[in-house]
């Protein structure tokens, strides 16, 4: 199916900052692994409440939770700062020492992969490290 | 039971510094008031990590402080680039300690701010800042401005405590005396309290700063009729509030450093404040997310002459955000251990930066068990500080504050560990050059 295309952002929430400092947990990951949306865009990816959406980025891809939420503009997408949103930020800070975690084009569509769970996303990322 | 008044929250910058707290059996069992949701699940505790661990054949093995303390030491001691990462969930004590340990190996010293606040002090160096203390604000700010910052998820006590709601000695009706504005990309629960929200599309913050600062600066004919999404009248307004408060305070947080532009827009931001002084009075301040992040900041200046990103390979401090700063190193693949402290950087850096993390030997030094332990050779349990260790942190505002010890705890503090690395490494190094 067609993605749609957006501009994803970052940023904090309470969830994700009462599970600060408890991220092994599934309340961190019930907190964090998503991606809010309004209520257009959830229809033209045709993806209901909790169901998984795949988040690309040119730096990475990354699979979320889809959650609809009010006051966002058309086209732009919000995930929660963390493991999975950080999955789609390039390392490159342009001289600046800061990556650029907000305003980063990316693609989502809709998914029946699932979303990984915070070891297994550390695990691939293991993986992926010594391979190269 | 008892109760302990006065309790200073470890959690966010705001630190506030009048909670209330049951202690029961050397345990926090209840919050009784002053702190916020996010505060208060801190202040209760979480799982902690039960005992030092060291990686053996893969997995982490239970061992003693002083076999970790140890290993770490030796590791560090033969390191060719080591990085020094976190210092920001912990108190200066500690940082001091840090920095002098990085001098020791000829290492790389940063704190978190090089992922949240690294382009406002950037831009600090780069203009000044016209600042003030968040009790001038609560008295005395009639205009409170929260530009690409949502206090009320991320810094939840700072309008009560500080700002909008807050009742100041010149303006006693609260928030029927003050002024709310708020510039966001998307629409928040801080947002939604704002007397003007302007909902600017996403990188283009550079250009509203330059319009409001137009404004204030009389050329309101050159503004276009749209600038980022805001219709030029509703910039005029905000000017206009700006002219009209008898003291304004903008706020800003990660929506302006980490977006397009990045130190440019916080330098754009002070200028647009001094535009206002020809109008009235105002300050700007950065919305610092670590309780001590700021404090690391504060050390690192005095010890070194820099904020952050301290490179002591060459025998001196060397500073160069961009080449020395934490994701740009581990993003090239240049350090070959990492000690990690007070912070969790597999949590919040890019994925190609996690990545080298899990190349090369990682020491953690934390009360909880995260993401970055998942990496990590050898963890070592630190003591909460403001909880079981105390110590001194700076507010956002720069005024330093002490954090209590409230129960007793047999973890090591942070300042105690990094000493105890400091000695080992320098034992070393004595062995060696003999």
């Amino acid at each position: 199916m067609e993605g749609i295309k957006v501009i994803l952002i970052s940023g904090r929430t309470i969830a994700q900052g009462e599970n600060l400092e408890n991220k092994m947990s599934e309340e961190y990951f019930n907190a964090v692994a998503i991606c809010e949306l309004n209520e257009g865009d959830m229809a033209r990816l045709g993806v209901s409440a909790d169901e998984n959406v795949k988040v690309k980025t040119d730096y990475g891809e990354v699979v979320v939770k889809a959650k609809k939420a009010k006051g966002y503009p058309e086209g732009i997408a919000f995930i929660p700062m963390g493991p999975w949103a950080n999955a789609l930020v390039s390392a490159n800070t342009r001289g600046a020492g800061m990556p650029a975690y907000k305003g980063l084009d990316a693609v989502i569509t809709k998914t029946d992969e699932a979303v990984l769970y915070i070891t297994d996303l550390f695990r691939k990322y293991k993986e992926e490290a010594w391979k190269k | 039971m008892t109760v302990v008044t006065d309790v200073v929250c470890p959690l966010c910058g705001s630190v506030c510094d009048d909670i209330e707290v049951e202690v029961e059996e050397n345990k926090i069992t209840k919050v009784i008031k002053g702190a916020c949701a996010v505060g208060k699940s801190k202040l209760q505790g979480h799982e902690r990590i039960k005992s030092p661990m060291i990686r053996v054949n893969g997995v982490l093995k239970e061992c003693s402080y002083d076999e970790a303390i140890k290993k770490a030491a030796e590791l560090l001691a033969k390191a060719r680039r080591p990085l020094l990462y976190g210092w920001s969930s912990t108190v200066c004590e500690a940082d001091k300690v840090g920095i002098a340990l990085a001098e020791e190996i000829g290492g790389v010293v940063d704190n978190t701010a090089s992922v949240c606040h690294g382009p406002s002090v950037l831009a600090i160096q780069d203009v000044g800042i016209p600042c003030c203390t968040l009790g001038q604000i609560k008295n005395r700010a009639d205009l409170v401005i929260y530009w690409g910052s949502n206090p009320a998820n991320a810094h939840m006590n700072h309008m009560k405590r500080y700002s909008y709601i807050s009742k100041g000695y010149f303006l006693p009706g609260g928030k029927k005396d003050k002024k709310l504005a708020v510039v966001d990309v998307r629409e928040t629960s801080t947002s939604k309290m704002a007397e003007l929200f302007a909902q600017i599309e996403p990188g283009k913050d550079f250009l509203l700063f330059s319009a409001v600062r137009a404004v204030l600066m009389g050329y309101e004919d050159i503004v276009p009729d749209e600038v980022g999404g805001i219709p030029k009248e509703k910039i005029v307004t905000l000017a206009n509030m700006i002219k009209e408060s008898r003291f304004f305070i903008t706020f800003f947080g990660m929506g302006v450093t980490q977006s397009r532009c990045r130190q440019n827009n916080i330098v754009n931001a002070i200028q647009t404040t001094r535009a206002g002084h020809l109008h009235t009075k105002g300050a700007i301040m950065p919305m610092r997310g670590h309780y001590n992040v700021n404090g690391f900041n504060q050390v690192c200046t005095w010890e070194t002459g820099y904020p952050f990103a301290v490179d002591f390979s060459r025998g001196f401090a060397w500073y160069n955000p961009g080449e020395t700063a934490s994701t740009d190193l581990l993003g090239r693949g240049e350090c070959d251990v990492a000690l990690i402290i007070a912070s969790d950087p597999a949590s919040h850096f890019p994925a190609d930066a996690v990545k080298h993390l899990a190349r090369i030997p990682v020491i953690i030094i934390d009360p909880y068990h995260n993401p970055t332990t998942e990496f990590a050779d050898i963890v070592i349990p630190s003591a909460i500080c403001g909880i079981e260790a105390e110590g001194s942190v700076y507010r956002m505002d720069n005024v330093p504050i002490r954090v209590r010890k409230v129960v007793n705890t047999d973890y090591m503090s942070d300042e105690e560990i990094v000493e105890r690395i400091l000695e080992e490494v320098r034992a070393i190094k004595e062995k060696e050059g003999e």
